[in-house]
């Protein structure tokens, strides 16, 4: 076991390696990139015994994924924002055929407007689609994510592929120190896969019935995909232990920091709640009983256990990097759902839209949350959600509409 | 500068301390301005992203500071070191700033070709030396382990910059003070405003022009200049009009290549693929004395 900085593309590459992958195919993205560099120059120097293949789009590349998987092989892919939607036809196919295999999500914003910096609207465009998602927001945990990425979709109880997602820039090309398990250690935890039933085989040919005409079967295939994605949530848990018997480090499928006498939590995903954690610590120092809770897991959605973490709290600020045109913070509406019905003991929720195409949120921006949160939680009633922005932001974009209407006059567009 | 932000990073994590080190840049790379930077302690670090109040600014390259755009004053404070890599003194760059906080230069090595390759190590050692915290034996070893896969001749050359501006800077080590992070009881309140609806005639994000990316002067970014030498060029098949990311060298009608220098950002591509070796690179700030200014 050996601690060298890492940036979180480079975790996921290490993931890759130590999990033994056997088949990488691959199509270049900002901000993935490295991710995939770096396991060529892996293979070439003969450091990794894995054959990657170059597809010419996603699309082409998750189909592999998904072919490679049904033949028992173990399948590592990446990719990010853009790239994630042009496959996404064959992201909810692939998860239908209920062979297991990994793909990193590199969060990126998406177009329109165009950008390279990181929310998770990407990586949400895929939650109905049969994949798990494990979020993670450390560099150490996209590595050991990985690990435990394989054993999950590999369960019997499950077999269902699984995204691991890490955001653009904060993790991607941010170096931290990681501990890199030891190999013999980590093919004891993750042992080659077992397929069983699932055999393709070269010069076998054979076709698999995936077309069912008629509604009662096709309930039949969907219905048996969501009681496998629940089933993950147990599975989950025993994998959780042994990694932390392994390997010393403890993940949950959520994350809770200093909730058991907190008044108010955050809740959030992703890399940004490490900044969460940071102003729970300085609001402690002032005296506010704050705490933050992180899904790591979103599908499945780990509806009692955040029941049990909130139950009782007076306030819940939930803070999503993501927006539902027309209905505002996912995860506001899933933590919603999971705390319907707790009566008395229901803690209010507030609503923050913040970190959208990478947009950092200050920790003054933190603690005025928890006072917002704190005095709707007194008053009873939770104010309308607030997006996570400020009279410089908009004086800013008044400059560039200013340049634009020059722009427009200039071209007769506009009087 | 990712390089240099690596070198330090590198050399604070094997002092013992807690790391993040990262660069930031847009869609365009090579000879686009760039920044990078790190954070250290001795605990975890929960914070990320670009550090809002920085205890250290290195400019590596001192032509970005006039540029609003490369946004290289933002966050300092009246505490905050800053360390240019400049000719001039630093009692210049305090006027010329009017900062009140520290400023000090490490006598430029942008002069010629051979040296600005190692701005960055040469960067990264004056920094390390200014914390205070990292030893001189920590810088060596980290600028083994960071530049090791290059060859043992840029390790022996980077290491010998990074030293010097290491014992140039050690009269002033531990100048850089660790800044105190935002308290949480009377703490500036963000300015939350509510954001209008607007009609999208305004807020579509559409601005119509035509041929914008003339607008944009790249040629601003340059710190080598490519010059083409026309008693070898051969008129090839314009390998270097084709290779260039920019589009910025031309052809002319009796077939010569012209480079447009107001748009050429000098990423040297068009050196390193000239067939006959027929263009030079030459240092901006050189050419441009030489001609009396930037273009
Ligand atoms: S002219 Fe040469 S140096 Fe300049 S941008 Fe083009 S390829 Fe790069
Ligand atoms: S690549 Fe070299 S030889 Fe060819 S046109 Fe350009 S300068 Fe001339």
């Amino acid at each position: 076991m050996t601690r060298i900085l890492l940036t979180g593309n480079r975790a996921a590459a290490w993931g890759a390696r130590l999990a033994r992958a056997d088949y990488l195919p691959a199509f270049p993205i900002t901000p993935q990139t490295e991710i995939i560099e770096t396991i060529g120059s892996w293979i070439d120097s003969g450091e990794m015994d894995c054959r990657m293949a170059t597809l010419e789009s996603e699309h082409s590349m998750i189909t592999a994924a998904g072919a490679a998987a049904a033949t028992g092989a173990r399948v590592f892919t990446a990719t990010s924002s853009q790239g994630l939607l042009y496959g996404m036809e064959m992201i909810y196919t692939v998860a239908g055929w209920r062979a297991p295999f990994v793909l990193v999500n590199v969060s990126r914003g998406l177009a329109s407007p165009l950008t390279l910096e990181p929310d998770h609207n990407d990586v949400l465009a895929t939650r109905d689609s049969g994949f798990l998602q494990i979020h993670c927001a450390t560099c150490q945990e996209v590595l050991d994510s990985i690990l435990m990425a394989y054993r999950l979709g590999e369960d019997a109880r499950v077999r269902l592929p699984v995204i691991v997602n890490l955001d653009g820039f904060y993790l991607s090309f941010t170096r931290e120190p990681v501990e890199t398990p030891d190999p013999a250690a980590v093919d004891g935890f993750l042992p080659p896969y077992d397929p069983e039933n699932v055999r393709f085989r070269a010069s076998a040919p054979l076709s698999q019935a995936v077309v069912v005409l008629g509604g009662s079967p096709y309930s039949y295939f969907r219905y048996e995909s969501h009681l496998a994605a629940l089933n993950a949530l147990e599975a989950h848990e025993e994998i959780a232990e042994e990694f932390a018997r392994t390997f010393g480090r403890t993940y949950g499928a959520l994350d809770t920091y200093r909730t058991e006498d907190a008044e108010i939590v955050f809740v959030m995903m992703g890399s940004f709640a490490t900044k969460a954690r940071e102003a729970v610590d300085r609001l402690r120092q002032a005296g506010r009983p704050v705490g933050c809770v992180r899904p790591r897991l979103l599908r499945p959605f780990p509806e009692e256990g955040l029941r049990r973490a909130l139950a009782g709290k007076r306030g819940v600020a939930v803070i999503d990097q993501n927006i539902s045109m027309g209905k505002g913070g996912v995860l506001y509406g899933e933590l919603a759902s999971a705390l319907y019905g707790l009566g008395q003991a229901a803690p209010v929720l507030v609503s923050f839209i913040g970190g959208l195409g990478g947009r950092d949120i200050s920790a003054e921006e933190f603690y005025e949350m928890a006072a917002v949160t704190r005095s709707a939680a007194e008053q009873g009633t939770a104010p309308p959600p607030r997006l996570l922005y400020t009279l410089d932001e908009l004086r800013e974009v008044r400059k560039l509409q200013a340049i634009a209407h020059v722009e427009r006059q200039g071209l007769g567009e506009e009087s | 500068m990712k390089t240099a932000s690596r070198i330090l990073g590198t050399a604070l994590f094997l002092d013992g301390f807690e790391v993040q080190d990262a660069p930031r840049y847009g869609a365009e790379r090579r000879g686009a301005p760039l920044f990078a930077y790190v954070r250290a302690s001795r605990q975890p670090i929960n914070e990320r992203g670009v550090i809002r109040r920085p205890d250290l600014v290195i400019v590596a390259d001192d032509t970005l500071v006039p540029m609003p755009a490369a946004g290289v004053m933002a966050g300092l404070g009246d505490f905050t070191v800053l360390l240019v890599n400049s000719q001039e003194a630093p009692s210049v760059w305090k006027d010329r700033l009017n900062l009140k906080g520290p400023v000090l230069t490490l006598p430029a090595t942008a002069e010629d070709r051979q040296e600005l390759r190692f701005a960055g190590a040469a960067c990264a050692g004056a920094a390390a030396a200014l914390l205070g915290v990292v030893s001189r034996g920590a810088t060596e070893r980290a600028i083994r382990e960071e530049l090791g896969p290059l060859g043992a001749e840029v390790v022996a050359a980077n290491l010998e910059r990074a030293l010097a501006a290491f014992d140039l800077m050690a009269g002033h080590a531990g100048c850089v003070q660790e800044g105190t992070e935002v308290s949480a009881s009377g703490y500036r309140h963000p300015e939350w405003i509510d954001l209008p609806f607007e009609d999208a005639r305004v807020a579509a994000p559409a601005i119509h022009g035509a041929a914008t990316s003339v607008e944009v002067k790249t040629g601003l970014w340059r710190t080598m200049r490519p010059v083409i030498d026309y008693s070898r060029c051969n008129r090839c098949w314009w390998v270097c009009s084709s290779f260039c990311p920019d589009s910025a060298i031309g052809v002319n009608a009796e077939g010569r290549p012209q480079i447009d220098y107001e748009h050429c950002k000098g990423c040297m591509i068009c050196v390193a693929q000239c067939p006959p070796h027929a263009i030079e690179a030459i240092a901006e700030r050189a050419a441009a004395a030489a001609e009396g200014g930037r273009p």
